[in-house]
């Protein structure tokens, strides 16, 4: 005994000074936590020519790929892990938020799990008759819970701004803020009943504050409130969509917000799309709108398909019809967008 | 050369076990066989009902030929299983159990469930996935490997999400974190 004593405090104190002496040792605290991530793999060495054009344009997202499928941490969370099925976080609406391309949805963006963060990008061009739509934004998820979105829109007058007096090419530009709170159901599982719902805000600030004031806006910025209930019926390969919109926005918020005397409205946006496989899905979606400025601003409706090209690339073509804008009748034409994921 | 003597002390104060120890019987875990007849290991005792499939079976027959009859619904079963057991986000949670029992209840819940007229004798979703703390993730792993056996087998998309949507509704007793 009297020679283990001191065996054992040496034994101790060598190990003990190992570990002080090397900050390096790693230990998992707790032995049913998950596995640290491993590194993040370097990003892919540029791809070398390959024949069908579709891979080659694909080519560089397969660097993002890895770095979606294996995830990071960051603290508790996890950071881009992804998990969510194919189009169940929607695609980005002209104003940022999820949704289905022109109305919002109670989906959350990005391709996070309950317990993980996600972000997605977009770019959105709009082709219309007279005009030209230009937005990209970029989107943050968080679990199945928040979304924090953010987007630039440029609407260019073309030829019709010398007709409207504002010179040829004059663009409205329109910066859109938004948050969703998902408060209940799931879009995908539970009592086909139960839809998932979300409200949420749209903060939108037009960056043409004296020009839409003298078209007789009220505000340069106004902030929408939405109520959204959506959910996928299985039983019919049908995805449907409500969202109340309590809103004073002229054109989205492009030509400023409200006018004399008016003020908030409610409006409706609308959504039924068809599932034809995992990857693609069409459309359509009706969106109402106040006519604050007396300018004939009409609903608009799409004819929509999105595509999955991979878990994080989804675009979408889109037929538009969004009446008279600015009192120019006739603004129908073509939308496309292209969304990243992660 | 104190560490020497500390290390020869420490060794010559083991004692090595008996050769032969049968460690089960040690620390009382009984050894449990698989039947020879149906290669399931036996589980605890519980009440046996359609019921426990956890909804209502479709009435179409044309389901049941989309789905390839009954033999095209437990091969679909057995391959989701297989799949499973071999995609890295979820194995995890198979390796410890009894898959060629999986194979067989899962084959008969979705064959209950389409209408094929199979009886279900597996136990009700609870209580088979209670303490196993699967997350919605876990979930969509399992249904990608679904629809993946389902388009496999040819099974066409509108066909697939009717039995989708049968199974949607479990999540709640499937799900517990
Ligand atoms: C709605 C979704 C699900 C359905 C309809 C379902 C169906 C079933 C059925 C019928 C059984 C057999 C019960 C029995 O043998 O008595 C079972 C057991 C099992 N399930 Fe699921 N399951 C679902 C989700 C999941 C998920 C997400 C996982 C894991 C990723 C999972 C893993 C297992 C395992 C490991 C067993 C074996 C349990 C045991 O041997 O004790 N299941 N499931």
């Amino acid at each position: 005994m009297s020679i283990i004593a001191p065996c054992l405090a040496t034994l101790c104190s060598l190990l003990g000074d190992a570990a002080s002496a090397d900050p390096q040792i790693a230990y998992e605290p707790v032995i049913d936590a998950a596995p640290v991530a491993p590194p993040v793999a370097p990003p892919a060495p540029p791809a070398p020519p390959a024949p069908a054009a579709m891979e080659r344009a694909l080519a560089p997202l397969a660097g993002a790929s890895a770095l979606g499928d294996a995830g990071l941490r960051l603290g508790r969370a996890e950071l881009f892990k992804g998990g969510k099925l194919l189009l169940t976080n929607g695609v980005a609406t002209a104003e940022g938020s999820s949704g289905g391309g022109l109305a919002r949805w109670a989906t959350i963006g990005g391709r996070q799990m309950p317990g993980g963060i996600g972000a997605s990008l977009h770019a959105t061009a709009i082709e219309l008759a007279d005009y030209g739509w230009r937005s990209y934004g970029v989107l943050v998820g968080v679990g199945d819970r928040l979304e924090l979105s953010y987007a630039r829109a440029d609407f260019d007058t073309r030829k019709v701004g010398v007709l409207l007096g504002i010179g040829e090419g004059y663009a409205f530009n329109l910066d859109t803020f938004g948050a969703k709170l998902r408060l209940a159901g799931d879009l995908v599982y539970g009592a086909a009943a139960m839809p998932q719902i979300a409200i949420g805000i749209e903060h939108k600030r037009s960056r043409d504050g004296a020009l839409v004031r003298a078209l007789g806006a009220a505000a340069a910025s106004g902030t929408d409130v939405t109520l959204s209930a959506t959910k996928l019926l299985l039983g019919h390969s049908l995805l449907a969509n409500a969202t109340l919109r309590y809103t004073k926005a002229n054109e989205l918020g492009l030509l400023g917000f409200g006018a004399a005397g008016a003020g908030h409205e409610l409006h409706l946006e609308g959504s039924l799309a068809y599932q034809l496989s995992r990857r693609a899905v069409v459309g359509t979606e009706y969106r109402s709108k106040p006519d604050n400025l007396g300018l004939s601003e009409d609903d608009w409706i799409d004819l929509f398909a999105a595509y999955a090209l991979t878990r994080h690339l989804t675009v979408t073509a889109a037929y538009v019809d969004l009446g008279a804008i600015a009192t120019i009748p006739g603004q129908r034409g073509g939308f496309l967008s292209a969304q990243v994921a992660f | 050369m104190l560490l020497v003597t500390c290390a020869a002390a420490l060794m010559l104060l083991q004692q090595a076990p008996a050769e032969g120890t049968d460690w089960d019987a040690e620390f009382g875990i009984a050894a449990k066989e698989r039947d020879p007849l149906t290669g399931e290991f036996p589980v605890a005792p519980y009440e046996q009902s359609n019921a426990n499939a956890g909804a209502a079976p479709y009435a179409s027959g044309a389901l049941v030929a989309a789905f390839g009859g009954r033999e095209g619904i437990v091969r679909i079963a057995a391959r989701t299983v297989e799949l499973s057991e071999a995609d890295p986000r979820i194995a995890a949670i198979f390796a410890s159990h009894d898959m060629v029992r999986l194979k067989r209840t899962l084959g008969e819940q979705l064959c209950y469930l389409i209408g094929a007229g199979c009886d279900y004798t597996g136990r009700d979703m609870r209580s088979a996935h209670a303490d196993m703390g699967l997350t919605k993730a876990d979930l969509n792993a399992l249904v990608e490997n679904l629809q993946a056996a389902m388009r496999e087998a040819g099974v066409p998309f509108a066909a697939q999400n009717r039995l989708l949507a049968k199974l949607a509704p479990m999540a709640r007793e499937v799900v517990t974190r």
